[in-house]
C-alpha cells in the first residue's frame, strides 16, 4: 500500500459520526436516561465532540504542508 | 423597561459600532479591488476563520428559532444537532478542494466556479440568481432576530418608533460594511461569539438550577413531544423526515453565498480543515441552546401574563427572551440581548456582501459591463450591498414575518440546487451543463411545487409510494429530481454528440497541499 492510499483510508473514519447520527431508530428512546436526559438528547449532543476528536484525528493523520500555509 | 438591560445592550452595540468602523484598517490592504473588500484578501488565519465561519452560520435566527421549534414541536427540532454533525465531515473533505481552485483561479463566488468549470455563462448566472434569492430572505430573518429582542427589552413594536432600532441598525451596518468590506463582520464576530458563549454557558448553569435540575425540565415535557413518532404501517412518519431534514440541511448549508465568502476568505486548505475539528464548538452550543426550548416550557413562559402579547405576536419565537427575562438579572438580559442581536448583524453584512459578489461579478460584469475594472467592480458591489439592506428591511417591515420564515425555508430547497454543478462540479465534469441548467431548472420548479403543496408552511414533503407515505425534506427530493433530469439529459447530449463546453480549471488546480 503506498502512502496516498493509506491516507485514503483515514478519510473513511469521518463516516463514524454520520452513520452514528442517522441511525435515528436506534437513537429514539428515553431510557437510559442520564442526569434527568433523555437518551435521544444526551446521544445526539455526545456525538458533537466526538465528531471534533474524529475529525482532529484524521486531520493530524492525513496532514500535508500547503503552500504559504505552512503552519 | 429596565435602564440597566438597556444600557448594557447599547453599550455592547456601540462598541461593535466602533469596531465595525476600526476594520477598515485592520490588515491594511487597497480596498478597492473585490479580493480585498470581500474576501479580506483570503488571509484570515484558523482563529479569525473559526469566529468568522461561527459567527456567520449560526446566526441571530438560529438562535431564536432552533429552539423556538423545539418548544413547540418538541424533538423533531433538535434535528439541528445531527444536521450540524453532518456537516463538518462533508466540509473537511468538500471545501479545502474549492478552497484550492478558487484560490488558483481567482474565484470569488460559486458562480464563478461554475463558469469556470462548466464553461457556461448561463450555468453560473443560474447558481448566481438562486444565490441571491436565497440570501435575500435569510438577510431578512436577521432582523427579526433583533425586532424580537428589542421588543423584549420593552421597546414599542408598532408605528414609526417601532421600526426606527430596526432602521439604525441596519443603517450602521450598511455604512460599515460599505467602508470596510468582510473584515467588519470578521472582527465583530469575535465580540459576538464570545458574548454568544457567554450566555450560553450562564444559561445551561442558572437555569436548569432555578428550575430543578434537568430531569425536573424534562419531566414537563410529554413524551410524544421527547420523541420522534415511530414509523407505523402506513407511514415512516417522524423517523424519515428528521433524517432527510438533517441531511438536507447539512448538504444546503454550505452552499449559501455567505458560507462560501467566509470559507473562501480563509487563508488555505489547512486553514479550513483545523477549522472543521473546531467549529464542533459551535454546534454544541447550539445543541445547548435547542434544549433551552424545553427549558422555556418547564418554567411555562408562554402562560406568564406579562408576555402573552408578546407571544401574540412573535409566537414561539419569543420562548428564548422570555426565558432570559425571567430567569436572568437586568445586566445579564442586556449583555444576552446584545449577543442575539449582534449575532444578527453579522451574518447580515455577509450576506450582503455575498449576494453583492454575485451580482457584480456573475450578473454585471458578465452580461451588463463585460469590459468593467476591478475598480468599478468592487464599486458596484459596494453599491449593491447597500441596496440589499434597504431591501432587507423594507422587506422586514413591510410584509409578514411569517412570510420571510417561509421564503427562508423555499430558500434552501432552491439553494440545494446548486448542489450538483458546484459540489459534484469540484469531482467530475461527467454531466454536461446543459444537463445541469435543465436538472436545475427541475428541481427549482418541482422543489417550490412541493413547498406549495405544503402552503410553503413546512419543508417537509408528503411522499406517498404505494400504501406508504415518506415524510421528508423537499429540498432532498427535489435534489433527486435534478439529480436524474440532470444525468438523462446529459445521456442525451452524449447520444447526439453535442459540442462539450471548455473547462478552463486542469487536475492541478483542485490540490491545496503540497505533494512530491
Amino acid at each position: 500500500m503506498n502512502q496516498k492510499s493509506r491516507k485514503r483510508f483515514w478519510y473513511w473514519l469521518l463516516l463514524m459520526p454520520c452513520v452514528a447520527v442517522v441511525c435515528v431508530p436506534m437513537f429514539n428512546k428515553l431510557e437510559p436516561a442520564w442526569h434527568g436526559i433523555p437518551f435521544f438528547y444526551w446521544y445526539q449532543l455526545l456525538w458533537i465532540p466526538l465528531s471534533a476528536v474524529v475529525i482532529g484525528v484524521v486531520y493530524i493523520a492525513t496532514r500535508e504542508r500547503s503552500p504559504g500555509n505552512a503552519r | 423597561m429596565s435602564v440597566v438591560a438597556v444600557s448594557v445592550f447599547i453599550f455592547f452595540f456601540g462598541l461593535v459600532t466602533v469596531l465595525g468602523f476600526i476594520a477598515a484598517h485592520w490588515r491594511k490592504a487597497d480596498l478597492n479591488s473585490l479580493h480585498e473588500w470581500g474576501l479580506a484578501g483570503r488571509s484570515f488565519g484558523t482563529v479569525i476563520t473559526w469566529f468568522l465561519i461561527g459567527g456567520d452560520l449560526y446566526t441571530a435566527y438560529t438562535f431564536i428559532a432552533v429552539p423556538a421549534l423545539v418548544f413547540g414541536a418538541g424533538a423533531m427540532g433538535f434535528f439541528a444537532v445531527p444536521y450540524t454533525i453532518l456537516v463538518w465531515p462533508f466540509a473537511f473533505i468538500v471545501m479545502p478542494r474549492l478552497w484550492a481552485v478558487a484560490h488558483r483561479r481567482g474565484y470569488v463566488t460559486a458562480a464563478d466556479f461554475v463558469r469556470g468549470r462548466h464553461g457556461s455563462p448561463l450555468l453560473a448566472l443560474a447558481v448566481a440568481v438562486t444565490g441571491i434569492l436565497a440570501t435575500m430572505p435569510y438577510i431578512a430573518l436577521q432582523l427579526v432576530g433583533i425586532q424580537v429582542v428589542v421588543a423584549a427589552l420593552g421597546f414599542p413594536t408598532a408605528g414609526f418608533w417601532g421600526e426606527l432600532p430596526l432602521i439604525i441598525s441596519f443603517a450602521i451596518l450598511a455604512a460599515y460594511t460599505y467602508t470596510s468590506g468582510l473584515r467588519a463582520p470578521a472582527l465583530i464576530a469575535i465580540v459576538k461569539d464570545i458574548l454568544i458563549y457567554v450566555t450560553v454557558i450562564a444559561a445551561i448553569v442558572v437555569i436548569p438550577a432555578k428550575l430543578g435540575g434537568y430531569g425536573a425540565i424534562f419531566s414537563h415535557v410529554s413524551t410524544e413531544k421527547l420523541l420522534l413518532k415511530a414509523p407505523d404501517s402506513g407511514s415512516l412518519n417522524g423517523f424519515s423526515a428528521y433524517l432527510m431534514l438533517a441531511i438536507g440541511s447539512a448538504l444546503a448549508l454550505l452552499l449559501y453565498p455567505h458560507s462560501l465568502t467566509a470559507i473562501l476568505s480563509s487563508s488555505g486548505g489547512n486553514t479550513l480543515r483545523r477549522n472543521m475539528v473546531l467549529l464542533p464548538a459551535y454546534s454544541l452550543v447550539l445543541g445547548l441552546i435547542a434544549l433551552l426550548g424545553y427549558m422555556a416550557l418547564a418554567a411555562g413562559v408562554d402562560k406568564l401574563p406579562q408576555f402573552a402579547g408578546y407571544f401574540g405576536e412573535y409566537k414561539q419565537n419569543f420562548a428564548v427572551p422570555a426565558l432570559f427575562l425571567t430567569m436572568f438579572p437586568d445586566w445579564f438580559v442586556g449583555l444576552s440581548f446584545a449577543a442575539i442581536a449582534i449575532g444578527a448583524l453579522v451574518p447580515a453584512a455577509i450576506m450582503s456582501i455575498a449576494a453583492a459578489n454575485l451580482f457584480t461579478r456573475n450578473i454585471y460584469c458578465e452580461f451588463v459591463k463585460p469590459d468593467c475594472t476591478p475598480a468599478e467592480e468592487t464599486q458596484m458591489a459596494k453599491w449593491v450591498s447597500l441596496i440589499v439592506k434597504v431591501g432587507a428591511v423594507a422587506f422586514a417591515i413591510g410584509l409578514p414575518q411569517q412570510f420571510a420564515i417561509n421564503l427562508q425555508l423555499l430558500g434552501g430547497v432552491l439553494i440545494i440546487q446548486t448542489l450538483p454543478a458546484v459540489i459534484i462540479g469540484l469531482y467530475t465534469t461527467w454531466f454536461d451543463h446543459r444537463g445541469l441548467l435543465v436538472g436545475w431548472f427541475m428541481g427549482i420548479v418541482g422543489g417550490t411545487a412541493m413547498m406549495a403543496a405544503q402552503q410553503f408552511k413546512s419543508p417537509t414533503y408528503l411522499l406517498h409510494l404505494g400504501a406508504i407515505t415518506i415524510p421528508g425534506y423537499a429540498a432532498l427530493y427535489a435534489l433527486l429530481l435534478n439529480l436524474v433530469v440532470a444525468a438523462v439529459v446529459t445521456l442525451f447530449c452524449r447520444a447526439a454528440g453535442l459540442r462539450r463546453a471548455n473547462d478552463e480549471t486542469t487536475a492541478g488546480d483542485y490540490a491545496d497541499v503540497m505533494r512530491t
